[in-house]
């Protein structure tokens, strides 16, 4: 085996004399009309064998850094990560101990752990569809010929470039019962506001609102940014067909901007899934697992209780979900997904 | 919503079947209580993204005193920069200031580094099986961050680097997001000014400094804001990383700001949000057109 391996290798490198032409050597002995291409092949393939290996090793040189990067940081970790879930240790502990799938069992036996699902999903679902749906309204009010709509755009983006830990704490004051804006909008209904960070029914829905807050600017402006690229015949046609306002948003906007809201909620679910700074500045979680999610819910494990094998389970589950929401949506929605324009 | 007033105000009106005109307006002419309303909705929308960010400043220069009142003081009656001496003086925010600037500077600097050999070498070198690594490396977006944090801080603690700026920056510099911007704008460079060059006998390395990144350098431009931006705003990984106060940045900072006033001092804890998020809005608004363009660049392809 070696040997035929090694043999068309170090052929050429032997500078033996005439070969007889009937011995086949290496595995490509063609045929006659083989040979004859082969011959011209002959002169001009040591040069491109030569420049594409040089190519290939330009590019491994100057992919090296960034893959290398990839592997150690985030696939490497990932594969390790579910590994670790088959066992329990405290990060101190000389060894980790082998426990099978126990971190697992105990995470879908525990009360807990269902209510942390719940509120991933609901906090995932309603920021995304919440801002999707606000934001392609707002896009495309933006995108019409009105006074201001600049400025508008500015400030709609503007809530994208703070660190979600500014933001956390803004809406912290701004939920404050006693004197944030909440009482005042409270009080216009003559209601007193709910101490919504402190009270279990409530934490929930202050993270979210403030995530969502934080995600519609951005999916704002992106819409409005893709309806100004919209082709501008296709409106004026439609229009010369009668079709305007309503009709007009239904028939055309909307399955013209199929792809940018593909792209907005695959991508909103992921970030969505890993909010985190929001949560631990407002909530930390609490009170209880009230507004709790999978991404507070690992680093508790973590960083506060130093349950590793439990964290990673958790990781290992929020992993799962979001390839498999991910090959769904690529699945199905290209099916759906309108790119040609 | 405000923008439902779009839907029925130019269905419903007669004056709307009229043929358009002209003029730069595409579609029908709009009767002005039509306009009315819009313009009421895109005021609306600003009111929802200016009335916090004008909260989170105004109680930043409200007097402790003037924050505590009922009802609430819209304009505030008298400014004061106390607050931001008083959140300087609680934490060591110019420390919180140079390590943020440190790790957002090196770790921009490198990844996007990362991302243009690599976008180069995607567009402009030959290899057999580019497809599948392109693949391994755009891949990497769908793998969430909080899977890898676990391995990466014991990757980082059995490097030694805990609590040190190479532990900060270098799990971060890996590029997919800015290498496949870069991709995208390398991909539309002529190639034949690169065999131009070539034949002039101009190597890969003196190709791309003198003729790639110059021509694409509006999207590097744009990726190294977007970019820096994110490595600004970041904040579980240097949480997690850090364990003294010389190490944090600025949002981790703020976390211990408020863990130290608690609820009693919103003055000042607002005054350190401004410290956090006023170097990006800043940024942002002398760059926006870049940014937004740049992100949704992005999300077209």
């Amino acid at each position: 085996m070696s040997i035929t391996v090694r043999s068309p290798r170090t052929e050429p490198a032997v500078p033996s004399g005439p070969v007889p032409p009937e011995e086949p050597v290496g595995p490509s002995g063609g045929d006659a009309p083989m040979r004859q291409g082969r011959s011209e092949r002959r002169r001009r393939s040591p040069q491109r064998r030569r420049r594409a290996r040089r190519d290939a090793l330009l590019f491994g040189a100057l992919i090296a850094p960034n893959l290398i990067a990839i592997i150690v940081f985030s696939y490497y970790p990932a594969l390790y990560n579910i590994g670790l879930s088959f066992f329990d240790w405290d990060f101190v502990a000389p060894s980790p101990e082998w426990v099978g799938l126990a971190n697992y069992t105990d995470l879908f036996t525990d009360a807990g752990f269902g209510q942390v699902i719940v509120n991933t999903l609901i906090f995932t679902g309603v920021s995304v569809v919440g801002s999707l749906v606000l934001g392609l309204l707002l896009g495309s009010l933006l995108a019409t010929k009105v006074p201001l709509t600049g400025f508008a755009q500015t400030m709609a983006f503007a809530p994208h470039m703070l660190p979600g830990a500014a933001v956390g704490i803004l809406w912290l004051f701004m939920f404050d019962p006693n004197y944030g804006l909440s009482r005042w909008v409270f009080s216009l209904f003559g209601a007193a506001s709910p101490a919504w960070t402190t009270t279990s029914d409530w934490s929930l829905w202050a993270i979210t609102i403030a995530y969502t807050w934080q995600r519609l600017g951005f999916v704002t402006v992106i819409c409005y940014t893709a309806i100004l690229d919209l082709p501008k015949d296709l409106y004026e046609a439609a229009a010369l067909d009668g079709a305007h306002g309503w009709k007009l948003f239904r028939h055309l906007t909307l399955p013209l901007l199929s792809p940018i809201t593909f792209f907005l909620s695959i991508t909103g679910i992921i970030s969505a899934a890993q909010a985190f700074d929001i949560i631990s500045i407002m909530t930390s979680g609490g009170p209880g697992v009230s507004s709790s999610t999978l991404s507070w819910m690992v680093y508790e494990e973590a960083f506060q209780k130093f349950d590793i094998g439990t964290a990673s389970a958790a990781a290992t589950v929020l992993l799962v979900v979001l390839l498999i929401i991910t090959y769904v949506q690529v699945r199905y929605g290209d099916k759906k997904v309108n790119y040609d324009s | 919503m405000s923008a439902q007033t779009l839907d029925p105000d130019t269905l419903e009106n007669p004056s709307a079947a009229a043929p358009p005109n002209r003029g730069r307006d595409r579609g029908p002419r709009r009767p002005h209580w039509a306009t009315g309303l819009m313009i009421a909705g895109v005021l609306a929308t600003i009111a929802v993204f200016l009335i916090p960010l004008y909260w989170l400043f105004s109680s930043a220069m409200k007097p402790h005193q003037d924050i505590y009142t009922w009802p609430l003081q819209w304009i505030p009656r008298e400014l004061t920069l106390g607050n931001f001496v008083e959140a300087w003086g609680s934490a060591p925010f110019d420390r919180f200031f140079l390590n943020s600037i440190i790790t957002t500077g090196v770790g921009t600097v490198l990844e996007i580094s990362l991302a243009i050999l690599c976008a180069y070498a995607f567009v402009f070198v030959d290899f057999p099986f580019k497809k599948a690594v392109f693949v391994l490396i755009v891949g990497s977006l769908m793998l969430p961050g909080h899977v890898t944090l676990i391995v990466n801080y014991i990757t980082v603690a059995n490097l030694g680097w805990l609590n040190s700026y190479q532990g900060i920056i270098l799990p971060g510099i890996a590029s997919a997001f800015a290498m496949f911007l870069l991709f995208q704008s390398m991909r539309t460079i002529d190639k034949d000014i690169l065999q131009a060059a070539e034949i002039d006998g101009a190597g890969h390395l003196r190709r791309m400094l003198t003729i790639v990144v110059p021509l694409s350098s509006p999207m590097i431009l744009t990726a190294t804001l977007i970019v820096m931006v994110g490595k600004w705003n970041e904040y579980v990984w240097p949480l997690i990383v850090t364990s003294t106060a010389d190490m944090r940045t600025l949002p981790i900072g703020l976390l211990f700001l408020r863990s130290q006033e608690g609820y009693s001092n919103w003055g000042v804890i607002m005054a350190g949000a401004v410290f956090v998020s006023l170097p990006m809005l800043i940024l942002f608004f002398l760059a926006q057109k870049r940014i937004i363009g740049g992100l949704a660049a992005g999300a077209m392809k």
